[in-house]
Order: C-alpha cells, then sequence, then structure tokens
C-alpha cells in the first residue's frame, strides 16, 4: 500500500537530494508462524533533512531502522528490499549488498545510530574516553592518541558536556549527560546519516529539550541527516521536516510535518493526533466533557 | 473527608564515607485533596513527586508533618491503619510490573476484598470480582485470565479495579498511563475521570504531562526540589503561570499546535551566530 500525502509532499520533495533510499523493504521475524514487522517499506531520506518515524510499540520502527543499519539479528531478516546509500561523493552504495570490511567501512562513518534507551547503552566499566576512542580505533587506525584526544574533547564540547568529564564513567554521569555522550559518539565520523531511535525517552521534558536544541543545531552546522524514532508525536512535529506515520509495519501516511497536522489523511493519524491533547488549547474531546472524541472503552 | 498534609518533610541520610548528610526529598508540603478532586502533580525528575505519594501510602513514613484522613493519621498502627489503607490505594506506573504472573486478574481482586472483609464466600466474591471488572469496563471472563494474556491498558484497568476493591475514597496515581501506547492512554484516563466523578473520588494524579494534568485535574501543583512552588485551578497555573519554574516546563512541554517551533527557534539562531 501506498502511504497517504498530498500534493504539498510533492511541492516539497522537488528541491530535495536523496542520501538514502529504502525500496520495497520486508523484514521477517522468521519464528513459527513467521511475523512480518516490516512491509514492504518504501522511504527516501534526503540531505539534510529530518524525517521522523512514529508509531506506537510494535509497530516495526525500530526493526526498520535496524534493517536500514544493517543491524538485523536473527531470527529477523530482511526478506525483500533495498538499501542505498547516495554518498557525498556521488557514488551509490548498495547497502543491502555490503559484507565484512565494506560493511565495517560503511557503518557509523556513512550512518549511525543512537539506540533506544541510550541511558543503559554505554559500557558501565570503561571510561567514556575509551569508548570514543574505540570508535577511532576501529574506523581511523592512522590516528594518533593526541589527536584521538583532541577530537574526543571536541565532541564533548559539540554536545555541551564538559571535556573534563571525558574520564568519567557512565554512572558518574546523569542520564542527560549520557545521552549527549551517545550523540557525541555517534557524530565522531561526521556520519552522514544519524538514526535515532528514542533518543529523550527516558528523560523529563526539560532535559529533552536541551537535548533536542543540541541535535538540531549540530544538524545546521554538519548538515547530516535524521531518521528520528519516537511516539511522541507532538515532539516530532516540533523538530521534523517531515513525518511518516507507521502502523502494523507499514507507513500509512507520509507528509510535512504542517501538512500532518493541518491536514491528516489517514484515520490512524487523526487519532494519534487526538491522542495528545493540546497543552493551551481548547479541551476538544477529553475528559470532563463526556460527549464526543474519546471514549473510556476498551 | 478531606486528605490533608500539613506541613510534611522527608529528609533521606545519605552516607559518603564516614560522612553523613541529609537530602530533604520533600520541604514542608502542605496540601489538601477534597472527595471528588482531581489535584495534579508535576515537576521533574528528582522532585519529590513520588516521595509524596510514598508517604500518604504509609511506603515512606514522614520525618515531620503529618498527614490525616477522616481523623486518622497515616502513621497509626492496628485496626485505625487498616481503615487508612482501605481509603487510600494506589495504581502504579507499570501494569506490566504491578500484576504477579502467577495469579489469575480474579486473584488480584479476590485479595484485597478478603484481607479488608469486603465480602463472604466464594459466590459473593466472584460476584463482586465481576462487578469491579464491569466498573473499568472489562468483561467478566478476564477473571479467569493471567496478566500476560492482557494488553497494556487491560492491565492498567485491572490495577484500577484492585485499587478500588478495598473501598478506596482517595486513589494515587503515579503516571498511570506513561507506559502506556499513546492511543489508549486518554481512555484509561478517561475511565479514571469517570470512576472519579461517579464515585466521588479524590485522586492525586502524579505526572510530567502537563498537557494531561491540565485537562484531567481541577487543580495543578507544581513541584521543584521538594517545594511545591505554585498550586492553583489547572487553567490559571497553565495559562497564567506565576513561577518560573512553571514557565520553564511549559516552555519545554511539546505541543501539536506548535509544530516547526523548534526548527525555526534553532535554525534562527544558528544563522544569528554565524552571521550569514
Amino acid at each position: 500500500m501506498k502511504p497517504l500525502t498530498t500534493p504539498a509532499h510533492d511541492a516539497y520533495l522537488a528541491a530535495r537530494t536523496p542520501v538514502l533510499t529504502a525500496d520495497h523493504m520486508t523484514i521477517e521475524y522468521e519464528v513459527t508462524p513467521p511475523v512480518r514487522a516490516v512491509k514492504d517499506v518504501s522511504l527516501t531520506l534526503h540531505r539534510g533533512e529530518i524525517l521522523g518515524l512514529a508509531g506506537e510499540s510494535g509497530c516495526g520502527k525500530t526493526t526498520l531502522a535496524y534493517g536500514l543499519n544493517r543491524l538485523l539479528k536473527p531470527p529477523a531478516m530482511l526478506h525483500d528490499g533495498q538499501v542505498t546509500l547516495h554518498d557525498k561523493d556521488g557514488t551509490d552504495i548498495d547497502v543491502t549488498g555490503l559484507v565484512d570490511d565494506e560493511l565495517r567501512r560503511f557503518r557509523w562513518d556513512k550512518v549511525s545510530m543512537v539506540f533506544q534507551g541510550a541511558m543503559n547503552a554505554l559500557n558501565p566499566v570503561i571510561s567514556i574516553k575509551a569508548q570514543l576512542f574505540d570508535v577511532f580505533s576501529t574506523h581511523r587506525p592512522d590516528m594518533t592518541k593526541a589527536e584521538k584526544k583532541a577530537a574526543a574533547e571536541e565532541l564533548l564540547e559539540m554536545v555541551g558536556v564538559d571535556k573534563s568529564r571525558l574520564t568519567a564513567y557512565p554512572h558518574e554521569l546523569s542520564g542527560g549527560m549520557r545521552q549527549r555522550i551517545m550523540i557525541a559518539m555517534a557524530l565522531a565520523l561526521r556520519p552522514q546519516v544519524m538514526i535515532m531511535d528514542e533518543p529523550t525517552t527516558a528523560l523529563d521534558v526539560v532535559v529533552q529539550r536541551g537535548i533536542l536544541r543540541e541535535i538540531m543545531r549540530l544538524r545546521e552546522q554538519f548538515h547530516f541527516a535524521v531518521i528520528f524514532i519516537t511516539h511522541d508525536l507532538p515532539m516530532l512535529l516540533e523538530i521534523s521536516d517531515r513525518v511518516a506515520i507507521m502502523k502494523e509495519g507499514e507507513i500509512v501516511e507520509i507528509n510535512t510535518a504542517e501538512e500532518i497536522y493541518e491536514n491528516p489523511q489517514h484515520d490512524y493519524t487523526r487519532k494519534l493526533l487526538s491522542s495528545f491533547p493540546s497543552l493551551l488549547g481548547e479541551r476538544g474531546g477529553f475528559v470532563r466533557s463526556h460527549e464526543g472524541g474519546t471514549s473510556d472503552d476498551a | 473527608m478531606t486528605l490533608e498534609v500539613t506541613d510534611v518533610t522527608k529528609k533521606f541520610k545519605i552516607r559518603k564515607g564516614l560522612k553523613s548528610s541529609d537530602l530533604v526529598a520533600v520541604n514542608n508540603a502542605s496540601f489538601s485533596i477534597e472527595p471528588g478532586q482531581t489535584v495534579a502533580l508535576v515537576g521533574e525528575s528528582g522532585s519529590g513527586k513520588s516521595t509524596i505519594a510514598k508517604m500518604i501510602l504509609r511506603l515512606e513514613r514522614p520525618t515531620s508533618g503529618s498527614i490525616t484522613l477522616d481523623g486518622v493519621r497515616s502513621t497509626a498502627r492496628g485496626e485505625e491503619a487498616k481503615k487508612y489503607r482501605n481509603l487510600v490505594q494506589m495504581v502504579f506506573q507499570d501494569p506490566f510490573a504491578s500484576l504477579n504472573p502467577y495469579h489469575t486478574i480474579a486473584h488480584h481482586l479476590e485479595r484485597p476484598l478478603l484481607i479488608h472483609h469486603k465480602t463472604r464466600g466464594r459466590e459473593e466474591t466472584r460476584a463482586k470480582v465481576e462487578e469491579l471488572l464491569a466498573r473499568v469496563n472489562l468483561s467478566p471472563d478476564m477473571a479467569d485470565r493471567r496478566p500476560h494474556e492482557l494488553s497494556g491498558g487491560q492491565r492498567q484497568r485491572v490495577a484500577i479495579a484492585r485499587a478500588l476493591a478495598p473501598g478506596a475514597r482517595y486513589l494515587i496515581a503515579d503516571e498511570p498511563v506513561s507506559m502506556l501506547d499513546v492511543s489508549i492512554r486518554l481512555s484509561v484516563l478517561n475511565l479514571l475521570a469517570r470512576l472519579q466523578r461517579e464515585e466521588n473520588l479524590g485522586v492525586l494524579y502524579i505526572t510530567h504531562d502537563l498537557a494531561t494534568a491540565r485537562h484531567f485535574s481541577d487543580e495543578i501543583m507544581v513541584m521543584l526540589k521538594g517545594n511545591i512552588v505554585e498550586r492553583g485551578p489547572s487553567d490559571e497555573v497553565i495559562l497564567n503561570p506565576q513561577h518560573d519554574y512553571t514557565r520553564t516546563l511549559l516552555d519545554a512541554a511539546p505541543d501539536p499546535s506548535h509544530h516547526g517551533r523548534m526548527k525555526r527557534q534553532v535554525h534562527d539562531e544558528y544563522l544569528a551566530t554565524t552571521g550569514s
């Protein structure tokens, strides 16, 4: 099924160059019976764009992200489809066909990821410094120790963490700081695409806003594209250029953030939008008004 | 039958080597909740919201101050304590952790009925369990299922039914919908609102979601580092905030009608700093 959209979306697309294209991706969990988590999804991410991917738990959004980055682990298998990265230098990389060393060179260098539950994604027994150095040792073996140190310090400053914290261990840092370190790590090799899977879900709103602003500012500076995965649609609408709505393994609607809000086409999009009452606006069908809107039926 | 919290302070001892210091989790909090009133308690993580809930539920003892309901102090013992517990019940945040996977739904609802002597005999208990399920919009056949067969929303309904079972007049709901899928959150809140209206319950709704706090509750209390810094009617607090911290919280909350706001702000700031 083709996702619903409006003419405004075509107008938006006209002026963009793609950086990552997914064609007809189908991902299956090969258990009995097989579970088709992603069904024939096609998606284009453009240079410097923030694409929000919204959907509820179990809709396949994380599986899709893993598929784009070749991170699927058995029993998950890419059943069908192709992912292509349109590199800065003009070459096209067939991501689905990469093997061994090619794959290692591609990952993190071209496409990096900020994982879900990043609060716990850092290794607790080695320092931040060692974890950042790891990235450089693997991908930039020619760098000297002094260069690595300078680069690591620069990264911390970029994400708003004091460089004196470089030698700290994860448990010595607050949740927000750990999240910033994860983002620094994903930025380390100046990738063209960053995939962020619920990067701020566990944080409270004030800290969340600080980190989102940091991501947005870095995007202005480095022009990377972002796929931002979350179920928090109001937040996506604030930061994204485009929003894709995912349901049961399919993208049911895709459009610019403005159109998604002003002119939603799919019933499910409308349902999601109505799940978030407006903070300053009218009460709508919500609570205490009795009739209409959302009922409390199961 | 008002729930009165008077000058309550809670300190936790922190030991660091030989030194020990006090962490003031709640500082001199006073408020009351009337029957039929919903009060939202908002604030960032670590502000002391859950400590207040725990003290009201007798899970923590206040360092000083008192919490009373119908003349009974929360720190009472024996029969008095039982009476207090009957009246104040909790709905926990995570319905995947708050129900025992070994036991049927009926077991979860029978326990409070039997312990608090609300019913006698198997038939009467069963009838009451089904009545409780009906009150939270679940079919009677749910009674014989186990938690893993239920969705998150259904589990949270069971948790609400369990809180109602001993005849609670006050519900303390600590982030009752934050673990649920967004599309069912409102239905669970609507259920709470309906029960609250029908049974004239007092509800303390602890959350960091300002939008639902506004629409779901009559009053909002804002907490910062153990202090209640602002309290007022919901619309008043949200539309006309008095304290700086309330404003900070409001600015940070995403609002669907603000689509593109942060994107534009950051873009403009970036252009300004680079001078292009």
